[in-house]
């Protein structure tokens, strides 16, 4: 179990078969599992496996598949179903989310619980299907018009994309609020053995407010239309409470090696694998580095920041970007001690190698006898 | 005393915003009338537009969803995917179905969606002011048509019931207009039978509605409605273009 908190506290109540997935079907099932019943999509490498898997599967679990026209009418009919009150989900690759942040900012708007995927790929423009972060940006800081945050979650193995594709659902009916899953091709494509754990569900609120026919009650509106600037402004204090709860309640990640770490290497998701390995060969040579991995990118882990007080000389982050999540790494610690990037881009992959001579590169006193 | 006219119950008592003259405010009152006289009161839920009509949540006295400029049919789509035994309508001005929103209309209708679209074609931009829209008539100044719109720069008006007629998963569009008593009495007979379409299950429905806007087309509201006969008319030929259920 990853540091930090949620509000969706879990008792395992048994483990079953072992199942050996690739990621992206891994994370179909896993909504299937969730009660997910409709799935809107549009093709794109490298996640088309997640919408052909719901095209397959979701008919016999009496649920409904749409191909959408554009990803622009997916997350519009995302918005239509979240608001009629049933799970749904959809799924595409970077230049799709770029035509989803229209209906997103609407569907935050009217706090709809809507489940996200975003199997990364090399942009900027319609770029490469190789694996990137660049990304983050859109993800974390709206992406969308207006003021609105995603609640995103960046998983880096198979089994974490179906534990967090689970607690997506469950984040998002509990927050009344979009949740964005966030991987890239090669989480996507990779085969590793999972299981479905049995898990008791968390008491999550009534969709009281779903537009459902308003037979033998009062009626349902479901709109973010606010000319009058008192009520925008009400709205938007709303908003800002409930993102400050979540927030407070909701960021997550994983250390490894840490207490001792005089500096700490910052990875999520694919360069976290790398950078494990990275700092395992560091500690081999006596270096003492640990590994930060947030698992929430937002809320990002500020908590974990704070926890490692001032003994941390220096912090490397590993990303497939020109350096976004830095970012907010300099953030957390108020640009107290220095913050590196190490980075490849363009669909290019660090080795741990390269990813431990760039830290050796920008921390040569960590080395025992370094200058 | 015999109460000779009375307000729906599918209609709130707040008051239209709609400008004097405006034909949106009896499209509103067809549709609420049908929802009540077809007990869909209960089960209708509808999804409003992004223009003059983007507050008709107000005024429908039933569950709503407000979509972004456009989307109207993805949101309904999604809607009646959730839940099939409802009853789902869009409201769209020109703006909003036949320009930044055709490629969701089109697609609606092609996968023959159940669902049931109010299309109002007042061959302007309200909303915004008066601008162009996809509808407008050749030779029609608006505020980016000034000196009239001429097709070697801004091409001609799209005829979007004739356009839907076409598509096979459509299974009832017709044309029809607000203008005179007679025509309004078809506009609501229109409007019932695409209901009774979308209740029957036989797929995706289609009613134009011509309306006014007097306040940008400059007109008063009775030149109006002798502009809508005499203009809109022309182009915009009315009838019953398609019922799969009368074959
Ligand atoms: C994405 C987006 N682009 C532009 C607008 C501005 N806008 C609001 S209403 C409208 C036109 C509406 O015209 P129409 O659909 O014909 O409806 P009417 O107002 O005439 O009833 C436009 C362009 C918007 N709200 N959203
Ligand atoms: S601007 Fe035109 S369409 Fe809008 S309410 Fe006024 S008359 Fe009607």
């Amino acid at each position: 179990m990853a540091p930090g908190s949620s509000t969706i506290n879990r008792k395992r109540v048994v483990a079953l078969k072992k199942y050996l997935l690739k990621g992206n079907e891994a994370i179909a099932e896993a909504a299937i599992k969730a009660g997910c019943r409709l799935f809107f999509g549009y093709p794109i490498t490298p996640s088309t496996e997640i919408i052909e898997y719901m095209a397959k599967h979701l008919p016999a679990v009496d649920g409904s598949f749409v191909q959408a026209e554009s990803e622009v009418s997916a997350i519009n009919m995302c918005y239509g179903a979240a608001g009629a009150g049933v799970r749904v989900m959809t799924a595409s690759s970077s230049p799709g989310m770029s035509l989803m942040q229209e209906g997103l900012s609407y569907i935050a708007a009217n706090e709809l619980p809507v489940v996200l995927v975003n199997i990364v790929r090399a942009g900027p423009g319609l770029g490469g299907l190789g694996p990137s972060q660049a990304d983050y940006f859109q993800a974390t800081k709206g992406g969308g018009h207006g003021d609105y945050r995603l609640i995103v979650l960046a998983p880096n193995s198979v089994q974490e994309l179906v534990d967090l594709t689970r607690d997506a659902f469950d984040l998002a009916d509990m927050h009344r609020n979009p949740v964005l899953l966030i991987a890239d091709g090669i989480l996507g494509q990779m085969m590793e053995p999972v299981v479905f754990k049995e898990l008791e569900a968390p008491s999550l609120p009534d969709k009281t407010w779903a537009t459902t026919g308003a037979e033998g009650r009062p009626r349902n509106i479901i709109t973010s239309y606010a000319l009058q600037n008192e009520i925008g402004e009400a709205n938007c204090l709303r908003w800002e409470a409930k993102y400050k709860n979540i927030a407070a309640t909701e960021q997550r990640w994983e250390q490894y090696m840490i207490d001792d770490a005089d500096y700490v290497v910052v990875a999520y998701g694919t360069t976290a694998r790398i950078a494990k390995a990275a700092v395992q060969q560091a500690r081999q040579e006596g270096i003492k580095v640990g590994l930060l991995r947030p698992v929430t990118l937002w809320p990002f882990p500020v908590k974990a920041f704070a926890a490692l007080g001032g003994k941390v000389k220096g912090y490397l982050t590993v990303e497939l970007s020109a350096g976004q999540m830095i970012e907010d790494v300099r953030l957390a610690i108020n640009c107290a001690v220095p913050v590196h990037l190490c980075n490849r881009q363009g669909g290019m992959v660090p080795s741990p190698e390269e990813v431990l001579a760039r830290f050796k590169e920008v921390f040569p006193n960590s080395v025992e006898g370094g200058v | 005393m015999k109460e000779v006219f009375t307000r729906s119950k599918a209609l709130t008592e707040a008051p239209f915003h709609y400008c004097p003259g405006c034909t949106h405010g009896i499209i509103h009152r067809l549709v609420a009338e049908k929802i009540e006289e077809m007990d869909l009161l209960g089960k209708a839920i509808g999804v409003t537009p992004v223009g003059c009509a983007g507050f008709c949540q107000q005024y429908f006295n039933i569950d709503m969803q407000g979509a972004a400029h456009g989307r109207a049919p993805a949101v309904a789509t999604g809607i009646k995917r959730a839940l099939p035994d409802k009853f789902v309508f869009t409201y769209q001005g020109d703006g909003d179905l036949a320009s930044i929103g055709i490629a969701e209309i089109m697609h609606a209708a092609a996968r023959g969606e159940n669902i049931t679209a109010i299309f109002v074609n007042n061959a302007i931009y309200g909303m915004t002011g008066g601008q162009m829209a996809p509808t407008t008539l050749p030779g029609q100044k608006t505020s980016t048509s000034p000196f009239g719109r001429e097709a070697s720069l801004a091409g001609f008006p799209l005829d979007m019931p004739r356009i839907m007629a076409q598509i096979e998963g459509a299974a009832y569009v017709a044309s029809v207009s607000v203008d005179s008593p007679k025509n309004v009495i078809q506009a609501k007979r229109a409007i019932g039978q695409a209901f009774e379409c979308q209740l029957a299950g036989r797929g995706f429905s289609f009613v134009s509605i011509l309306s006014t806007c007097p306040t940008n087309w400059g007109l008063s509201p009775v030149k109006s409605l002798e502009w809508l006969r005499e203009k809109m008319m022309q182009q915009f030929a009315l009838g019953i273009l398609k019922d799969v259920s009368a074959k």
